[in-house]
């Protein structure tokens, strides 16, 4: 009996594990738009609050991060995809400039690839 | 001093004051000596102005007002209505100990109630106050004063020894979190293992329960302080939706130290023979994680060395001529235009060009080239270089983030951030491979409490703690940045800014390098050698025509011909109908005659018969000259044999790539005689000669048809299409020009040997990215399974969890060890 329990509470566990981190639904924001510029205001602590960004094609976006911790992980943030990356000195606002050209999915990371975000670029 | 604060006035001058203030405004936009008029007499119309005079030659206004009619505000931005500016810098400060709304007027009253301020804005939120002011009139410096004196701190933006200290303070912290964990976990194991120790082996069982419950609360500590930020990490990934090394480390730990102590408190939950506590694995493995980082941090901070040199490298002080007086100020307050004065072992603070004097001075920290360069007046200056010898004052005309020293740390530090196309792999795996360990620890636990051997409940946990424990999703992570930095800054050091980390792996695998001749190989600066002249031609008249048409021209081949001119004593004269021909020559009309200057192809154009020079001009260009054709009315009347010099170092570094198993390319415009003679010269053995420049891009794709990786080395202005076109771009940078947009590798020393270096360093760099990356994958791949307990059913071997936590911790330090193996990688 006690083996049936412990199964069924491992396989419900693992789809848990599995719908929690992998499928669930994250934080998702679009970015606000003043005077042509679409901007953002990202938190950094132990990931990215929003996780996901959602900014318009063709106009400048500015990503404006503050780290609220000093742990090492997140010092870094990476924008593969465009080639470009700024450290994240803690409790200091620093603003990442892009310019989405083509709509489409790109993450963006710490330098490890550990901590992500999404940026979603529409039409 | 004092500083009153006065809300009215942008000048320190009270409202109440009555008599007229003179200040002096730099001005600029002036182009013509009208523009004074313009300004002068709209200031004239303002109400409070008493006099206002503007000097063109000074670009200076030197206005007289009344502060109790008029505010600089106004008078600025009067002068800015039309069409002018003022020199104002703006600066941004962070100001600390701002507690509330009412600090940011004090601040902002303070600042602009101090001469020279002309606007300031304060922000409570970002702490940090927005200042424009006039350099001639104040410094930042100053600034910073009048915002301490109004009970703040001001800095300007954090410096890269603070953020040393900060890495030193969280080296200090880990390690004091290391040696508690460390000091609980020596008792917490001697309770552990009650049968090891002589006294603890005959103590009844009620009185090593008291024992145990006293390392329940033992490890109390340990778990919120030294694993403190395991748990916070976890906290907050998990409020992402996300996992991290944090969650596995606080789930194994916690889990352990949760299990040990209803054990000790319910034993009677438990079969007879699991009724033993872990306590030891909580303390341990947090210690030796904790002493990991602490390792990891050490070695991360030595990858940065580069960085930090080249940081280091930035003069503190200049000192510039204001108003006729050598003075000293910071670094951030030189202007462009500033006269800097530098003497003998000093640090040149900014780039400029020299103008009075000469020495030799000291460029090896930026370009690697060894010996110092001599400098003269028009000569280039770079900051952060050493002057030597001489003293000399120099003209400044870059100054702060434009230097060419700013700009190398900045691409430095971008492309040590960029991510290298070997790193998606990895960063695909490293996406799920959190949720995918937890996955497996759980497995391992329903599995050996389904399956496994009695006590199952202590087996089911130590497999699934021991899975959590083991995985490294460091390692991954770490893998390919970090010796990506290390290669990145140890290409620096050596005078080769990368562009990014696709740049040295391409790089790496490069098999055929193009070189352009002319700049490249060759100094770039040719030379007229011969005129040789049909049987009833006049050299010098011959030398006269050309003169004349190359006198508008910008080819590099014009100004040896001009200066072949002037040293035969030839005044060219003007040509009429000028006309140019990229890629063959020019025409124009000389004295009535029709003069066209060229090469073969223009000859054949014209119609020209080349008859009687074929010999001479092979035997020309056979010596490596290149011969340009004078034809006059349509008939050959002379060659002219043109011939630039090859580098020092061409055929040393040309060996060095055929050396390295790559084939070598020149690629060039001019004629094939002579290009095969220079290729001959160095040892290249293929030569893409009368090559028109819009066709260089061509030529490399079609190396690039042959299914060869080609790296172009070019001048980056002219061959812009070239580079971007070849997979890798390398462009020759000739003095404070760094930033070169087209090219992925910029070699700052302009020599040749550059390239070789380049791709050894990029072959380096990437055989350790893979090095690592197979470490790390291997770790996990193999070590996550047998902790979960793989190998029992066949050999009956499982891991201790401890053992885990020391692999754990020992294979991320491993990865970024192996990384700065790099930094001691010999170029030649």
């Amino acid at each position: 009996m006690d083996k049936v329990i412990v199964t069924a509470a491992g396989i419900l566990t693992i789809a848990w594990i599995i719908w929690f981190f992998l499928f669930s639904r994250k934080k998702q924001v679009r970015a606000a738009v003043s005077s042509g510029i679409q901007e953002v205001f990202i938190k950094v602590k132990g990931g990215y609050d929003p996780d996901v960004i959602v900014a318009k094609a063709g106009q400048p976006l500015r990503l404006i991060f503050t780290r609220e911790e000093e742990a090492s992980c997140t010092e870094m943030v990476v924008f593969g995809a465009f080639n470009k990356s700024a450290k994240l000195p803690p409790y200091e606002e620093v603003v990442v400039e892009l310019l989405p050209e083509k709509p489409g999915e790109y993450d963006f990371s710490c330098q490890m690839g550990m901590i992500r975000g999404k940026l979603i670029v529409e039409e | 001093m004092k500083h009153a604060i006065i809300p009215s006035a942008t000048t320190g001058v009270s409202g109440e004051h009555r008599g007229a203030v003179r200040v002096e405004l730099p001005v600029t936009g002036m182009t013509c000596a009208s523009c004074t008029a313009t300004i002068e007499k709209a200031l004239a119309s303002l109400e409070g102005i008493r006099e206002a005079n503007i000097n063109f030659a000074s670009q200076k206004a030197f206005v007289s007002y009344d502060p109790g009619l008029i505010g600089m505000g106004q008078i600025i931005k009067v002068i800015k209505d039309s069409g002018y500016d003022v020199g104002s810098e703006k600066v941004t400060l962070k100001i600390r100990g701002m507690t509330c709304a009412s600090c940011v007027s004090k601040v902002e009253d303070a600042l602009k109630g101090s001469p020279g301020v002309i606007r300031a804005e304060v922000n409570l939120g970002s702490e940090s106050a927005t200042v424009e002011f006039l350099p001639s009139m104040t410094t930042i410096e100053s600034l910073k004063k009048v915002i301490g004196s109004s009970g703040y701190r001001a800095e300007t933006e954090p410096s890269p020894a603070r953020e040393e200290d900060a890495k030193e303070k969280e080296y200090k912290a880990l390690l004091r979190r290391f040696t508690v964990a460390a000091l609980i976990s020596l008792p917490v194991i001697v309770v552990s293992y009650p049968t090891f120790f002589p006294v603890l082996k005959d103590l009844d069982m009620d009185t090593l329960r008291l024992l145990w419950m006293g390392a329940s609360l033992l490890t109390v500590p340990a778990l919120v302080y030294s694993g403190s930020s395991f748990f916070k990490g976890a906290v907050a990934a998990f409020r992402h939706r996300a996992a991290d090394m944090n969650t596995l480390i606080a789930l194994g730990t916690g889990m352990a130290w949760l299990f040990s102590t209803v054990v000790v408190l319910f034993p009677e939950l438990f079969p007879e023979n699991a009724r033993e506590p872990y306590f030891d694995v909580v303390s341990v493995v947090i210690a030796l994680v904790v002493l990991g980082q602490a390792l990891e941090l050490r070695a991360k901070g030595r990858t940065s060395e580069a960085i930090k040199k080249l940081m280091g490298l930035q003069a503190k002080t200049a000192r510039v001529i204001r108003e006729g007086a050598e003075i000293d100020i910071p670094i951030e307050e030189v202007l462009v235009g500033d006269t800097v004065v530098v003497r003998p072992g000093e640090k040149i603070p900014v780039d400029g060009v020299l103008v009075e004097g000469r020495s030799s001075v000291d460029e090896s920290m930026l370009t690697g080239e060894p010996l110092p360069a001599e400098k003269q007046e028009g000569d280039e200056v770079i900051g952060g270089t050493i002057n030597k010898t001489g003293a000399f004052r120099f003209r400044a005309t870059k100054v702060g983030k434009d230097t060419a020293l700013a700009q190398i740390i900045r691409m430095v530090q971008e492309a040590q951030g960029s991510k290298a196309p070997i790193q998606k792999l990895a960063d695909t795996v490293s996406g799920y491979f959190v949720p995918a360990v937890m996955v497996i620890a759980v497995s391992s636990f329903v599995l050996w409490y389904d399956l496994g051997p009695e006590p199952r409940i202590i087996l089911a946990l130590l497999g699934a703690v021991t899975t959590l424990i083991v995985a490294c999703p460091c390692a991954l992570g770490l893998a390919t940045p970090t010796s990506l930095m290390i290669g990145v800054g140890k290409a620096a050091e050596n005078g080769i800014l990368i562009r990014n980390g696709e740049a040295i792996q391409v790089a790496s695998a490069l098999d055929t390098v193009v070189l352009d001749k002319t700049g490249t190989i060759t100094v770039g600066k040719p030379a007229l050698t011969d005129v040789i002249v049909a049987p009833e031609g006049d050299e010098k008249e011959i030398v006269r025509f050309a003169a004349a048409l190359e006198k508008n021209s910008e080819h590099p081949l014009a100004e040896a011909i001009l200066q072949g001119a002037g040293t035969r004593e030839i005044t060219p004269p003007d040509p009429d109908d000028f006309n140019a021909i990229p890629g063959y020559g020019v025409e124009g009309v000389v004295d009535g005659k029709r003069i066209s200057l060229g090469n073969r192809k223009l000859m054949e154009r014209i119609g020209a018969d080349l008859d009687i020079f074929e010999k001479d001009s092979h035997m020309l260009a056979d010596e490596g000259k290149t011969p340009i054709f004078v034809a006059v009315d349509g008939r050959a009347a002379g060659v002219i044999a043109v011939s630039d010099p090859l580098k020092d170092d061409s055929i040393e570094a040309i060996q060095g790539l055929k050396g390295l198993g790559v084939d070598v390319v020149m690629i060039t415009g001019d004629n094939r005689r002579t290009a095969e003679a220079i290729a001959k010269r160095v040892g290249i053995g293929r030569v893409l000669a009368e090559v028109l420049p819009e066709d260089k891009a061509r030529e490399v794709r079609k190396l690039q048809l042959e299914g060869r990786k080609v790296a172009f080395v070019g001048d980056g202005i002219n061959d812009a299409p070239a580079l971007a076109r070849a997979d890798v771009g390398m462009a020759i940078g000739t003095g404070t020009d760094v930033a070169i947009e087209a090219s992925d590798i910029t070699l700052i020393k302009g020599s040749l040997l550059g390239i070789k270096a380049a791709i050894s360093i990029s072959k380096a760099t990437m055989k350790n990215v893979r090095e690592n990356l197979f470490g790390a994958f291997f770790y996990n791949t193999a070590l996550v399974p047998v902790a979960a307990g793989i190998l029992y059913p066949i050999w009956g071997i499982t891991m201790n969890p401890i053992l885990a936590g020391a692999a754990m911790a020992m294979s991320s330090v491993t990865v970024v060890s192996n990384a700065n193996r790099l930094r001691f990688l010999k170029l030649r």
